[in-house]
């Protein structure tokens, strides 16, 4: 069976949820389990086709853009950053003009060095022109954050593109090139979710060149390093007994890409899956028995035990690595919270990557 | 601790030898703590409806960006701010017509709405959903689903045919308020694409200058740290609390009386105490220990009374506030721990001062000092001329306040400082006035009369001052009601011209309602109204259309008006002002003033000043047919006809069956008379319900003062005894000293009295309302108050005096025997 990484971006899926949980202080998955009664449904067999495929798909639920970034700046130091654009629409059907467009957005920003983690979110109805995106050329905007392309950006590769978002104390802006077209995720591009049916169309962009600069407290630096986009939509992504996940993307320092997790489930029993990248742009998903995730070590976060420091192993690959946070407090304080954040790793392979820990 | 509960159990027997005088201190207790946590309560209500008015989705408390000279303006604008980093939130505001009512409409954005600014309703997770999503929700408050007849989840239609969404109530938002999506707003109010103003939230990062995104298009409005409504509101809860001050010092003096007489009357008891090996800081301790605890009983009582007073007042305050200022105060009591914790706060501390004196006596006492008497005389004189000298410097503070003072604060400082100044220099007065007595007294008795009297003064002056004062401020507020009352109901004659009065539902109902009464021959005349509202001065202003008819050229009341100012009325370039906005804006006749039309500025010229009394808003009164023709959308529904008296009745069952009106919709002349007055008369329901109290509690205060006085006053009566006079003539003698003090200080409140009119009328209420009144002396009226207060006192010496007839001979042996 195939799940991927949809399942662990399923906690965004109501981003409606989400704008709600800000002001009722509401936690958990509220909506998840919904049914997509009116909705397009996710079918095997899809085509792609681009650039039509990086716009917004309405007739979905939900829709996201996301983009993580491993950087160092100039003295070597390492440090990541976050950029995610979320699409749900409230209601199914055509959408109306303006006001009466039932789509909500929502956008999360970070930042995270070794000593200091700092996010923000916003959100936006539809229809006025605060937030969307557009195909040809790519524009993702919600206020002032945007990933932008241009004229330039080619449609297979989705680059180059521009980058920006800014908190109260955090800002950044990077550039980000790619030689390598877009890769389809599962099935090509159909990444089926569960035993029920649920599944989502996906494909991401691993192979980014990331460079700009990135503020904290008003002090810029500029960086360099690698991004890794998905790019992703559906209309019920989550399974009932699913209460939360472990996931990993690594960039391996042989130029290979990797995406992990585990999804926990009620019954305690935790089901890893994987997809490997080649460094040439070839997938291959890896067995969920293949697997092994192990937490070595956890850290208190907003009142809660994280399992920051991970073992993974895939035998079949002779892949054995020790995964550390690049700064143990990632955490989201969004109205729906979660820890995301750099890491690195050592081992069989070296390289870095995201960890993004949900459901605790 | 055995011991001090020892001591604790003596100190306590004394109360239950003397029922009467721990009454007497609880009632004090009580009384201070009840009137002035019912006015905390009260206060505190109404400054959270304004601050509930004030934040609804980010009124004046938030900032905001608004348009200089529009009132609205494209939302191209809120997308370019958003995008250049701005956190603002559109929001439109206007007005509907519901079942002839006319409505504050607001939509707002709640996704974007500022969550950290102000103390808006919040909307919960799932109904945020059902807000935005068709059809909507129109949020409202349950007061005003009672107002509009409406049920919770009906739809009622406007008066354009559109229909609201589904009506949720969201019991916390103010009352005179729908609020919508912004969407389904700007379809309501015919307002595609437009916004009043953006509420600016907390800014992420820094956003570009305000110019380099929109230019000039927009201005930033700060937020306000007082609401305009608190800013009005203020005189009036500023009069409440007078009056919570006012009982609260009243039952401290009750307090102060009571515990005087009780440390005065434990003195021995505590000698002994002392001499048994108590030591005096034990004492001491369990002495303050019991006045706390008699302070936390007397506070928790005198809470839960000052609950009911509150509660009892509440609907009259919001009366009030509503016909005066136009505020919207919930009927309902709600109250926060803080108002528990500071009436029980404000009894302790009230009564550890009132008993400060007796106390400190008490702990100063050397343990074997022997009762001395009293060298009141020289004592007295010192207080008297150290308390007058006081009287005159706050005096001359009224003074200086009256000549300097511009503001609200100042006028009350004036009546502040009048009052307290004639309390002070009152016991030097009533002296003068005895010294006069005793000047002209022949023969011994009279001469001790005058002489008594002299010396009880000390004690009863604190009484008398209470007395006073509370009488001064009955005279002063029933002079000022009863000027009010009859000015409004003179200017009411002359205001309500027309004999009926009907509100048409919609302009076609208006139409037809013209029409069908053309027909008719019982009708002389038809008038046809109307009423648009626009803003001056970022106030919000009402203009009123009259017709040219020679009705209102004849009976409408203008205070100032130029030559021919009807006549100069009718082409529309001229206009009318109320009292109150001509003072606001400072306009006199001959200026000219510029109303914001749809069309443009409209420019009036003022030639008349016009009474506008109850009203909250500025009003300008200009020709119909002009109003129609610059403010095309003002609804056509408001009619004045001209009936012969006997016809009225007739006309309006025709008139109400054949149109399907309701009261509401079509009155005569004398029920719209009748409601005016009705509500006039609720608004100072309050005023005079507080007023009675004030008296009550002062009526009380001279009761125990005089309590006190008799028992310790029986060693200075025991020798007259002795020598001969009978008792109940020592009981005549008594009630005629009291009577005459009383009746000199009744006789002193009353041109006190009429000051502090004079200061409410032409000092506070024009501050206040913006409204000048004629300054009217109701002799009956001061006789009445004068009679009561006689009588109050009267009823307050008789017990003491009934006592004193009735005393056992043995009981005044025993006086001479013990005190001499």
């Amino acid at each position: 069976m195939s799940v991927d990484r949809i399942s662990r971006r399923a906690f965004a899926a109501s981003i409606a949820a989400l704008v709600f949980a800000r002001r009722a202080g509401a936690q958990g998955y509220a909506g998840l389990g919904e049914t997509a009664d009116g909705f397009a449904k996710v079918t095997p067999g899809r085509s792609f086709t681009f650039p039509a495929d990086h716009g917004p798909h309405p007739g979905f639920r939900i829709e996201w853009w996301y983009l993580t970034a491993n950087l160092v700046d100039g003295s070597g130091a390492a440090c990541g950053l976050q950029w995610t654009l979320f699409r749900q629409a409230a209601q199914p059907g055509p959408q109306g003009d303006g006001w009466a467009d039932q789509q909500v957005w929502m956008a999360h920003a970070a930042v995270t060095r070794a000593d200091t983690h700092r996010f923000s979110e916003t959100f936006s109805r539809g229809g006025v022109g605060q937030a969307g995106v557009t195909a040809k050329p790519l524009d993702a905007w919600i206020d002032d954050w945007e990933m932008k392309g241009s004229e330039r950006t080619d449609d297979r590769t989705l680059a180059p593109l521009t980058l920006k978002a800014s908190g109260t104390d955090f800002g950044y802006a990077l550039t980000l090139e790619a030689d390598r077209p877009v890769v389809l995720q599962g099935n090509g591009g159909y990444s089926r979710k569960s035993e029920r049916g649920q599944a989502s169309y996906y494909y991401s962009q691993p192979f980014y060149r990331a460079r700009g600069n990135l503020t904290i407290d008003a002090k810029s630096v500029d960086v360099t390093g690698q991004a890794w986009m998905d790019r992703e939509w559906s209309s019920q992504p989550l399974d009932t007994d699913q209460t939360g996940w472990d996931w990993l993307s690594l960039h391996l320092a042989s130029g290979d890409k990797l995406m992990l997790y585990r999804l926990r489930q009620k019954d305690g029993k935790h089901y890893p899956f994987g997809n490997w990248i080649s460094a040439t742009g070839e997938t291959q998903m890896i067995a969920g028995g293949d697997i092994q995730m192990t937490p070595k070590a956890t850290a208190d976060v907003a009142g809660r035990k994280l399992p920051v420091e991970w073992h993974i192993a895939i035998p079949s690959r002779s892949f054995s690595i020790a995964c550390k946070p690049l700064n143990s407090k990632a955490w989201m304080g969004t109205g729906f919270s979660y820890w995301e954040g750099p890491i690195s790793f050592a081992g069989s392979h070296d390289g870095v990557g995201y960890l993004e820990l949900t459901g605790y | 601790m055995r011991r001090a509960l020892w001591i604790l159990a003596v100190l306590l027997s004394h109360w239950r030898r003397h029922k009467m005088q721990f009454v007497t201190l609880l009632i004090g207790l009580i009384a201070a703590t009840a009137l002035w946590s019912g006015v905390q309560a009260i206060n505190q209500q109404a400054r959270n409806a304004y601050d509930r008015a004030a934040a609804t989705f980010g009124g004046v408390r938030t900032a905001m960006l608004v348009a200089p000279k529009a009132a609205t303006f494209s939302q191209e604008l809120f997308v370019k701010l958003r995008r250049a980093g701005w956190p603002v939130s559109p929001v439109l505001e206007g007005r509907v017509q519901i079942n002839g009512r006319s409505v504050r409409l607001l939509g707002i954005e709640p996704v974007t709405l500022p969550a950290d600014v102000g103390n808006a309703p919040r909307l919960g997770a799932a109904d945020l959903g059902s807000f935005v999503a068709p059809p909507g929700q129109t949020l409202v408050a349950r007061e005003m689903l009672a107002d509009l007849h409406e049920a919770e989840g009906a739809a009622p239609a406007i008066s354009n045919g559109a229909k609201l969404p589904p009506l949720r109530v969201l019991p916390q938002l103010v009352p005179d308020v729908l609020v919508v999506d912004i969407g389904v707003a700007q379809r309501l109010l015919n307002k595609p694409d437009q916004v009043s103003r953006l509420l600016i939230g907390r800014p992420k990062g820094k956003p570009a200058p305000l110019a380099s995104v929109v230019g000039e298009q927009l201005q930033r409005v700060e937020p306000d740290a007082e609401t305009e409504l608190e800013r009005l509101t203020d005189s009036f809860h500023l009069n409440l609390t007078a009056f919570g001050l006012l009982s609260f010092f009243v039952g401290l003096f009750i307090v102060n009386s009571a515990v005087g007489l009780a440390f005065e009357q434990r003195l021995p008891m505590l000698r002994t105490l002392r001499a048994c090996g108590a030591s005096a800081r034990l004492v001491n301790t369990v002495l303050v220990i019991e006045l706390v605890a008699l302070a936390l009983v007397a506070g928790l009582i005198g809470l839960a009374c000052g609950y009911f007073i509150a509660a009892a007042l509440l609907p009259d305050v919001a009366a009030s506030l509503r016909g005066l200022y136009g505020a919207q105060i919930p009927g309902q009591l709600s109250l926060r721990g803080e108002w528990w914790l500071a009436g029980i706060g404000i009894s302790v501390a009230g009564a550890l001062v009132a008993a400060a004196t007796s106390l400190v006596k008490a702990i100063r006492m050397p343990v074997l000092a022997t009762a001395q008497p009293r060298a009141w005389q020289q004592r007295q004189r010192r207080w008297l001329v150290l308390q007058s000298c006081a009287a005159c410097a706050v005096f001359a503070v009224a003074l200086l306040l009256l000549h300097y003072g511009q503001s609200l604060i100042a006028g009350f400082g004036v009546l502040a400082a009048l009052m307290l100044g004639a309390a002070l220099i009152l016991p030097a007065l009533l002296d003068i006035i005895l010294l006069a007595g005793q000047r002209v007294a022949r023969g011994p008795l009279a001469l001790w009369f005058w002489a008594d009297s002299r010396q009880q003064l000390s004690g009863l002056s604190l009484a008398l001052m209470a007395l006073l004062l509370a009488l001064a401020v009955n005279v002063g507020v029933s002079t000022m009601v009863e000027t009010f009352s009859r000015t409004f109901i003179g200017w009411l004659d002359g205001r309500l011209a027309a004999d009926v009065y009907i509100s048409a539902s919609d302009n076609a109902q208006g139409t037809a309602i013209r029409n069908w009464l053309k027909e008719r021959s019982d009708v002389q005349a038809i008038l046809p109204g109307g009423r648009a509202e626009t803003q001056i001065q970022g106030q919000p202003v009402e203009l009123l259309g009259l017709p040219d008819h020679a009705l209102y050229r004849e009976r409408w009341p203008l205070l100032q008006a130029a030559p021919r100012a009807w006549t100069r009325l009718v082409p529309g370039n001229a206009a009318f002002i109320s009292e109150q906005l001509s003072r606001r804006l400072n306009v006199r006749l001959g200026d000219v003033i510029e109303v914001p039309a749809p069309g443009g500025t409209w420019e009036l010229d003022i030639v008349g000043i016009y009474a506008d009394y109850g009203n909250p808003k500025g009003q300008l009164t200009v020709n119909v047919a002009a109003l129609l023709r610059q403010f095309p959308q003002t609804p056509q529904t408001r009619i004045g006809l001209m009936v012969a008296r006997e016809n009225i009745p007739d006309l309006i069952v025709a008139l109400e069956k054949q149109f399907a009106l309701d009261d509401r919709s079509v009155a005569d002349q004398a029920t719209v008379k009748a409601e005016s007055i009705r509500i006039f008369r609720r608004t100072f329901a309050v005023t005079s319900a507080l007023n009675a109290f004030t008296l009550g509690v002062a009526g009380v205060a001279l009761l125990t003062s005089l309590l006190t006085l008799a028992n310790s006053r029986l060693p200075q009566l025991a020798p007259l005894w002795a020598i001969g006079i009978t008792r109940p003539r020592l009981a005549a003698i008594e009630l005629t000293k009291t009577l005459s003090v009383a009746l000199f200080t009744s006789v002193l409140a009353v041109p006190l009295g009429l000051l502090v009119a004079w200061c409410l009328i032409a000092i506070v209420n024009v501050k206040a309302f913006g409204w000048r009144l004629p300054f009217h002396v109701f002799p009956l009226q001061l006789i009445e108050l004068v009679a009561v207060a006689l009588f109050a006192s009267l009823l307050a010496a008789l017990l003491p005096v009934v006592r004193l007839a009735r005393m056992q001979p043995a009981t005044l042996v025993k006086v001479f025997a013990n005190e001499r």
